[in-house]
């Protein structure tokens, strides 16, 4: 087997070995050279909506992701509640994941505790936000809370009736809130365009993770009014609130990654021309 | 007969979900609901069926000593620890510490490791399969280099391909995606259409 | 003359000056009441004009409308709107509409024990109150009663309807000619013409058959789809004798799933074959699952895998993992942004529609021939709208798109 032939058959194991690596050394180094992070309209988009809101306007976001994509969303929902709580914005809210819970009250006991040392205001459970809890098969939640939110959700998930929260004093339903903001990985996003935004009208902004990203770009514009697409949106985010976290440090190792993909690719095509365009074996 | 009953009942229920979607009265959407109360009661026995499948099969591999049998007791200790932690009156509920802790620090991680390959099996499959091999092959190829590089501070190209990779995502990808879609949308209105007038008759198992 | 012009100014000063300097009284002060008056003036009374339902819907919502003049907008602060169900009963505070806003969307509770509550056919009354920015307000009179309603057919989906019964047309005729025996041409995929070759490849081999259903539910189209194609391929495997291997991610998949495979056994002939651990339930946790099943194939290493119904993030992983044992590999999903990872992990795709028309192609029953067809006849008639809606928005009409918007 000559080189060009070895190129084309490398062993993925190379693949993944160069990869972790190098996303080691980016991420561990990260300090030594910084991404300059350009922020797209889409997420501007976001930013504005809430920056335009009042102190006491209150947003709806719904927690649809699970432990598995919580690299990429976690840190766009910081990001986003940390600036609600800048604002005075009040934030309720909800999970459609089965696993949602958990990541919820995290964010939420984290991002409070900061915003309260960051903007020295007191960031309080009931008043400043509220978590209404879970419930399955989401179209139906996204249905039932158009028409009252009590309907699924008569306490919250501590148990609380939503009517003794501050925060749910004259909210009933969509109409009451200034917008809706659904952090999603899975198929919730499709549930709130079909059937919150089409059905009820309300101004809906969706975060997902970067694959999914590009399948949302036709609703903007109509169905939706902004929309944060993974590590880099949650980036983007956090740079116009100022506030640069995990996803910013981050960049370096994401770049870094992407670049390695693309020397593999040049590699192997270099191989594929050179070798005379051998396909090379099944399992390789 | 056997199979005239459940058809009758698939016929008539999607019957009915179809001229719901019409009709906006209380009454309608009441019905609606009070069907869709019924999935996820369902689902829930149904997740009882699901429990039982694994109890029956890992017990059987313990039993007999198939290979690898371990990782079976592994599985069910898995199942029973985390039914008893997050159940247990007084011991257990979701605000117990073993159970957060067996969430954040057992769940989490697993999970999100487990996320984490796809990072490595794209390196692999990229390598594998952007090869130049005909035109339009050579097309995707560059089409997907381009996207990947968007991202990279590439000094004065940052900006030109970044553009192009957006006109790429929007236009010709866009476009591909949309037409996919129709045809799924018409193919699942074709299916439910089959499975409404019992000619597709599959998930009723003996034909 | 000097003189003149001293006694002049000496008359100025003791005249005008001197008692203003003396005698004049501070700045009067105006009275409470009076400057109560002047401050307080109640901004325009605004006029409520009509109560309109809102159509297509079940009712128990309200669009109130009223009248304001313009030159009032800018002393008050805006309106709140009140309802009761008299004239004379307690009005209730329904909420508040902007200065320049006139019209105020009023959803009432659709349950009776809701405080909310808005019963339809009932008469209401409203009143709006303007606030003044100095505070005051004034109030309108009592407007009603007005009545909401629910319809009993929402016009704004008539398109759908239409849609719906052309659709029907078409897979009821398709049906009907390839009942009589009519020849309906479908162009060869190339994933379902494999199906035959990575059964027998498994067989040679001697290694079972890894058919992985997705992560969908019993009510997602696709896994329905996949069921046909299940059934058929278990038929194959039962008559080549070859283990198949169907890990289920969802419990009510996995009950029919089993029905499936055990009836495809018994048409097969060899009932005695089958066993209920062929088809289990891993768990419906997402990547426990595909943990679960790339266990499976490393330990197992089926020789040919089928990836056939709802996938999501895992696809890709489940994918190299079969391509890494080595295994001829079928995918089918609807779901765009797994499709690619197919392509490039697998050795055949079914994209999007050509998983739902498999069954078709498998059984090559006239029925579901017949409603492939009608798919296609409808694809045409969708792309004819299209060009013909883009050519006429283009040209500034929007008749077309007028006639298939769907309101909802």
């Amino acid at each position: 087997m000559n080189i060009f032939e070895k190129m084309v058959a490398l062993d993925r194991r190379w693949v993944f070995l160069f990869l972790f690596v190098v996303v080691s050394f980016a991420y561990f180094f990260r300090n030594s050279f910084s991404v300059d992070v350009v922020t797209t309209k889409e997420v501007e988009s976001i930013y504005d909506f809430i920056e335009g809101a009042e102190p006491g306007d209150k947003i709806l976001m719904s927690f649809d992701y699970d432990p598995s994509s919580l690299a990429e969303l976690h840190p766009m929902s910081r990001a986003i509640m940390l600036h609600c709580f800048r604002q005075g914005v009040q934030v309720i809210a909800v999970t459609l994941s089965q696993y949602g819970a958990g990541m919820v009250e995290e964010v939420l006991r984290d991002v409070s505790a900061e915003a309260a040392e960051l903007y020295g205001r007191e960031v309080s459970y009931g008043t400043d936000y509220c978590f209404i809890g879970y419930r399955p098969y989401p179209a139906f939640v996204i249905l039932g809370m158009g028409e009252n939110f009590r309907v699924f959700f008569p306490r919250d998930y501590y148990d609380t009736l939503l009517d003794d929260l501050p925060i749910m004093h004259r909210v009933r339903n969509y109409d009451d809130v200034k917008g809706v903001l659904s952090i999603t990985s899975g198929t919730t996003s499709d549930m709130w365009i079909i059937y919150g935004n089409a059905r009820y009208n309300m101004p809906l902004a969706l975060g997902v993770t970067g694959v999914m990203a590009t399948d949302y770009y036709p609703y903007l514009g109509n169905a939706l009014f902004g929309l944060i697409g993974g590590w880099k949106g949650a980036a983007e985010y956090e740079q116009l609130v100022d506030q640069p976290h995990d996803a910013n440090r981050g960049m370096p190792a994401q770049v870094a990654a992407h670049l390695t993909i693309v020397l593999f690719i040049i590699i192997g095509n270099i191989g594929y021309l050179m070798s005379g365009r051998k396909k090379p074996k099944i399992g390789v | 007969m056997k199979r005239r009953v459940p058809l009758t009942i698939v016929f008539i229920v999607s019957l009915f979900m179809v001229i719901q979607y019409f009709v906006p009265l209380d009454s309608w959407a009441w019905m609606y609901q009070y069907l869709i109360d019924w999935t996820i009661i369902i689902g829930v026995f149904a997740l009882l069926l699901g429990i039982w499948s694994l109890l029956r099969v890992n017990y059987e591999k313990i039993q007999r000593k198939s290979e690898n049998w371990q990782y079976s007791i592994v599985t069910l200790l898995g199942l029973f620890i985390m039914i008893i932690v997050g159940f247990v009156p007084g011991w257990g509920n979701l605000e117990n510490y073993t159970y957060q802790h067996l969430f954040y620090y057992v769940l989490v991680p697993i999970q999100a490791t487990m996320f984490s390959l796809l990072a490595f099996f794209i390196a692999s499959a990229a390598f594998r399969a952007f090869r130049a091999r005909s035109a339009l092959a050579s097309l995707l190829l560059f089409s997907g280099l381009i996207i990947m590089i968007r991202f990279v501070p590439m000094g004065p190209l940052s900006e030109p391909i970044s553009e192009i990779a957006t006109w790429i995502l929007q236009v010709p990808n866009l476009a591909a995606k949309r037409a996919i879609i129709i045809g799924i949308g018409l193919g699942a209105a074709a299916t439910a259409l089959k499975i409404m007038l019992g000619i597709e008759r599959a998930y009723l198992g003996r034909d | 003359m000097r003189y003149k012009c001293i006694i002049a100014a000496a008359v100025l000063f003791v005249g005008l000056i001197l008692p203003q300097a003396l005698f004049a009284q501070e700045d009067a002060e105006v009275p409470d009441s009076l400057l109560a008056e002047v401050q307080l003036e109640p901004p325009p009374q605004p006029v409520v004009t009509e109560g309109v339902d809102r159509p297509n819907d079940n009712g128990h919502k309200l669009t109130v409308k009223w009248k304001y003049p313009e030159e009032g907008v800018d002393l008050i602060e805006g309106f709140e709107v009140y309802r009761s169900m008299s004239p004379d009963g307690e009005f209730q505070l329904r909420g508040q509409s902007p200065a320049d806003y006139f019209e105020y969307f009023d959803i009432g509770g659709v349950d009776k024990s809701d405080p909310d509550y808005m019963a339809n056919d009932e008469d209401y009354y409203y009143k709006i109150v303007a606030i003044g920015k100095n505070g005051v307000s004034s109030e309108s009179e009592i407007g009603g009663p007005f009545q909401t309603s629910g319809q009993v057919f929402h016009t704004g989906k008539i398109p759908v309807l239409i849609g719906v019964v052309i659709f029907a047309f078409f897979t009821v005729y398709f049906i009907s000619s390839a009942k009589k025996g009519k020849e309906l041409y479908v162009r060869p995929l190339a994933g379902i013409e494999a199906v035959d070759e990575a059964v027998g490849r498994a067989t040679e081999m001697g290694k079972p058959i890894l058919y992985i259903l997705g992560i969908g539910t019993a009510a997602d189209i696709a896994t329905i789809a996949s069921f046909t194609i299940l059934g058929r391929v278990a038929k194959k495997v039962a008559e080549y004798q070859t283990d198949l291997i169907v890990p289920c991610y969802e419990p009510i998949v996995m009950s029919i799933a089993q029905d499936v495979v055990r009836s495809a056994y018994l048409e097969a002939g060899r009932p005695d074959q089958y066993n209920d651990d062929m088809v289990f339930f891993v768990t419906n946790a997402q990547f426990a699952y595909v943990a679960g099943v790339n266990g499976i194939m490393v330990r197992e290493r089926p020789a040919t895998n089928f990836y056939l119904g709802y996938f999501a993030a895992e696809s890709l992983i489940l994918a190299e993992t079969g391509n890494s044992i080595g295994a001829i590999q079928i995918a089918g999903t609807d779901q765009i942004t797994q499709i690619p990872f197919f392509v490039v992990a697998c050795d055949y795709t079914l994209i999007g529609e050509e998983l739902y028309a498999a069954s078709a192609y498998l059984g090559r029953d006239p029925l579901l021939l017949g409603s492939l067809k009608a798919e296609d006849w409808a694809k045409g008639i969708l792309m004819v709208v299209f060009l013909i809606g883009v050519l006429t928005v283009a040209f500034g009409w929007d008749g077309i798109r007028e006639l298939v918007r769907v309101n909802l």
